[in-house]
């Protein structure tokens, strides 16, 4: 019995494809399956062609499959023009109505068994009947998922249409069934049922920031990264915070900035074009001490590039981003579901050691949507540094301590008035051009970073062997997966998934590259930034190896294993 | 913290210029016109009423921004044009806080031109004192925003041959709720039209003629040039832009006093994380 199943929901704009896509993958979730949907479209603003691209399996899936097993076309439109990002092979089945004309030929090329399958008219013989839920009956019966987990998936999703719209939709999926039946399931494994989530990246990082703690955010819409807003704007409100429609990129940094300084942990949220708006305020945040999270939800650069698809080519502006030394830490998480407790993490640390801190995620994490256990572990809470017994005329605000952090009162404090200022300053805050407050200043906020104990937040180990792949964000997945399957033939490779990207965790890194014969270090983009950060970091023996790809087309783990191997 | 949890303003005491006096040194050239503005804003303060502790003075980049370090309030001295935001963030996040920006025109006009824009239009409930001298005085005399198209300079010679607008005008057509104009000399009138400011609810902008002894030697006649009483107060915004478009721009006054609610500050009352778990989860036990 097959442990995983791939399938493609196609056609243009108003088929409604992702909704037959959504509705799948909740309907597998009901029966225990983990999944995750990745999303298609044209680069029309509205309308044009659309994919849903769903992975369902017996256990997490962290990865696009190599080759999906079914394609149902609702229609032909462009969806040819997505033939690069939907592999087939002879082993796929590609369901075609023959009312839509012929199929595209890109996909025709890839040698998939075709077959006629005639959902409109299927679908015209259902009152109310559309054709994505015929898809949507067809695809579950090829997957062998139960008529029940459809019709309860269903009933959820469509709750707000009404009930004669869910009897059209579940009416037309169960003749979309019937009529698949012929050509047979290759059902999956049972999966064991159990309590889920179900969220994208984006919205995980949205929860992770209200766990933390974060009450203020501010952003400007900017693709991938506008969702997290978004979703935060009525929960801020919930929680008693604050969204922020800022009227640019370094207005809502310096929202945030401002927010932040007023007490309450905040963030700002973006990506690559925004980002690199940002860059002049990270120096402030790191030179006042003021603590900051700045999420970064990766798209493929540089200039405006590619909005909608995923590439790992910003690390180093968040690594180096802004003028002058000014330390910084940078989170990446290691998987959808990590989002949330490294986006919660991020705002312990940003708030126990003021400072501006990352959150590196990227399109793939962000907007692709999954089902997974529900993250076991929280971080325990780390707390801003705010009270101080001192008063006076002079508030001793960067007062030399053990730890190099010194107490930062909330304006309202009396008698500890202090002025944050981006001028280089004495440990009173007053600006000073003078040598030596200038390098204590430096050597402060670098050791406040570099002498923490980050504890497990470095990273993960996965498996053993001579063989170790170094990964960061969206890239662990497929990494993961690869190794899977060489350990499967009998190769073992060891993945070091890395969660901690600045300051780099170098011992924790030498330690788990110890034994290793072979390092490859594999990323998204087409410099090799993570590879040149850790050789610069001393952190890589230097016979280590350099696999990096840029997207954005995303990385599949044959691609990698076939170079591992 | 939560934005629901902060303190509520103590009660009014008695306070005098002295309260809001810091140690540190201006670095100012002798005779610069913001010494005037820091008095009259130290006047205005002590008059309002409010502690040092409880107010908080943001700025960007210039000689004026240094402001905030020669008072005794709280103070967030960021980067060149950025000062509107972060106020917006502090005021929002913390609404018991009197929170009052100030800045130069190169600041102000130049690069935070769009957050002026943004700021008179969001109508936060904050003071921005502009302090104009025509120049940019920190980086050494350069044509500003405000300067006149025929101002010599060594990156300008003869002059930019570009218009100055009229800070009025804009701050009027972009919805700030309280206009007005003052000279930095004039420290008691100044000290006034300030506290008006800072009481008057939403986005009061005060713009305040301010010499630069230094680059703009010739603005010191602006002693006996400057229109006192010219503009007077119109609670009409197309009175008060006409009054701006045909007085010229040494005439000082309150010109606007608008009743625009000012951007909210009260929240719903929360209902908590616990609800928004629950939306993640699938096939809940
Ligand atoms: C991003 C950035 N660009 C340029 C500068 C250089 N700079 C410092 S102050 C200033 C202009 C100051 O003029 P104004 O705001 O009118 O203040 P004044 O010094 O006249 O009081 C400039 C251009 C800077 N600090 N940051
Ligand atoms: S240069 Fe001009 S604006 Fe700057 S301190 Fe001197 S007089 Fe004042």
């Amino acid at each position: 019995m097959r442990t995983s199943f791939a399938i493609v929901f196609a056609g243009s704009g108003g088929a409604g494809a992702i909704t037959a896509g959504s509705s799948f993958l909740q309907a597998a979730a009901r029966e225990g399956y983990y999944g995750l949907m990745t999303k298609l479209s044209g680069a029309q603003v509205r309308g044009g062609e659309a994919a849903a691209l769903v992975e369902i399996g017996v256990s997490p899936t962290e990865a696009q499959p190599d080759v999906f097993d079914v394609l149902i076309a609702l229609d032909w439109d462009n969806v040819g023009k997505f033939a690069p990002e939907i592999p087939l092979n002879a082993n796929s089945l590609v369901l075609a109505d023959p009312a839509a004309g012929a199929p595209a030929p890109a996909i025709v090329a890839t040698g998939a068994r075709i077959v006629e399958i005639p959902l409109s008219k299927i679908a015209a013989s259902v009152e109310g009947g559309r054709v994505n839920m015929v898809a949507l009956g067809a695809g579950a019966a090829l997957a062998g998922l139960p008529m029940g987990s459809v019709d309860a998936a269903l009933a959820g999703m469509l709750a707000s249409k009404g009930e004669k719209a869910v009897a059209a939709s579940l009416a037309a999926a169960r003749a979309g069934a019937t009529e698949t039946a012929v050509l047979g399931a290759a059902p999956l494994a049972p999966a064991r049922k159990g309590a889920r989530w179900f969220c994208s990246g984006n919205e995980a990082v949205g929860l992770g920031a209200l766990r933390g703690g974060v009450r203020f955010v501010a952003a400007y819409p900017i693709t991938p990264a506008t969702e997290i807003t978004e979703w935060l704007a009525p929960r801020m409100a919930a929680v008693g915070g604050r969204a922020m429609l800022a009227e640019d990129e370094i207005a809502a940094i310096n929202m945030a900035l401002g927010a932040s300084y007023g007490g309450l942990p905040s963030m700002t949220v973006t990506s690559g074009p925004g980002l690199a708006l940002k860059v002049e305020t990270i120096g402030l945040a790191a030179m006042a001490e003021l603590p900051l999270v700045i999420v970064n939800v990766m798209r493929v650069g540089p200039s405006t590039g590619i909005p909608t698809k995923s590439d790992q080519g910003d690390l180093d502006l968040v690594l180096h981003g802004t003028h002058g030394d000014a330390p910084r830490i940078v989170l990446a998480p290691l998987s959808i579901a990590d989002c949330a407790p490294t986006t919660e993490r991020a705002v312990h640390l940003a708030e126990a050691l003021q400072t501006p801190v990352f959150v590196l995620s990227d399109q793939s994490f962000g907007q692709t949507e999954t089902v997974i256990d529900p993250p076991a572990r929280r971080p325990a809470p780390l707390k801003r540094k705010a009270e101080s017994s001192a008063t006076g005329a002079d508030f001793h605000r960067y007062v030399a301590t053990p730890d190099n952090v010194s107490p930062m009162p909330a304006p309202g404090a009396p008698g500890q008035q202090w002025v944050a200022d981006g001028l280089s300053h004495d440990d009173y805050g007053h600006p000073s051009n003078a040598a030596k407050f200038h390098v204590a200043g430096l050597d402060k906020r670098r050791a406040k970073l570099r002498d923490f104990d980050y504890g497990e937040t470095w990273g993960e180990i996965h498996g053993e062997g001579e063989v170790a792949v170094v990964a960061f964000g969206s890239t662990v997945g497929p990494v993961k997966e690869a190794a899977r399957r060489l350990g499967e033939s009998g190769m073992k490779v060891k993945v070091v998934a890395l969660r901690l990207l600045a300051p780099a965790p170098t011992q924790a890194i030498a330690a788990a590259l110890k034994d290793a014969q072979r390092v490859i270090v594999v990323e998204q983009n087409h410099s090799g930034q993570l590879y040149r950060h850790l050789l610069a970091e001393k952190a890589l023996p230097a016979h280590a190896e350099s696999l990096a790809r840029p997207g954005p087309l995303p990385f599949r783990p044959g691609e990698i294993a076939t170079y591992l191997a | 913290m939560s934005i629901h949890e902060t303190a509520a303003p103590a009660c009014h005491q008695p306070l005098t210029l002295k309260d809001f006096k810091s140690g540190v040194e201006p670095i100012w050239c002798p005779g610069c016109g913001d010494f005037g503005v820091l008095q009259s804003l130290q006047r205005a303060l002590a008059a309002h009423g409010r502690p040092p502790h409880e107010v908080a003075l943001v700025s960007g980049i210039g000689c004026s921004s240094r402001l905030p370090a020669y008072t005794s309030a709280y103070g967030f001295h960021g980067v060149h044009g950025r000062a509107l935001p972060v106020a917006a963030g502090l005021k929002l996040a913390r609404p018991d806080l009197e929170v009052i920006v100030v800045g130069g025109d190169g600041d102000g006009y130049s690069i935070g031109g769009n957050h002026f824009l943004h700021a008179c239009r969001r109508n936060v409930n904050l003071t921005y004192i502009v302090m104009d001298n025509r120049v940019y005085g920190m980086t050494k005399g350069q044509p500003s925003p405000t300067t006149e198209a025929d101002w010599d300079s060594d990156i300008a010679p003869g002059g930019s041959g570009v218009q100055p607008f009229s800070p009025l005008a804009i701050a009027l057509a972009a919805g700030a709720n309280f206009v007005a104009r003052g000279f930095a000399l004039d420290v008691k009138p100044l000290a006034d039209i300030l506290v008006a400011a800072i009481r008057h609810p939403g986005f009061s902008f005060v713009e305040v003629l301010s010499p630069c002894i230094t680059f703009r030697p010739e603005e010191m006649e602006w002693k006996k040039a400057v229109q006192r009483g010219a503009l007077s107060v119109n609670t009409d915004r197309a009175a008060a832009m006409a009054m701006a478009l045909s007085v010229n721009e040494l005439a000082s006054g309150i010109i606007f006093q608008g009743d625009r609610p000012a951007y909210s500050e009260t929240l719903p009352a929360p209902t908590g994380l616990a609800a928004i778990e629950k939306e993640f989860e699938l096939n809940a036990a």
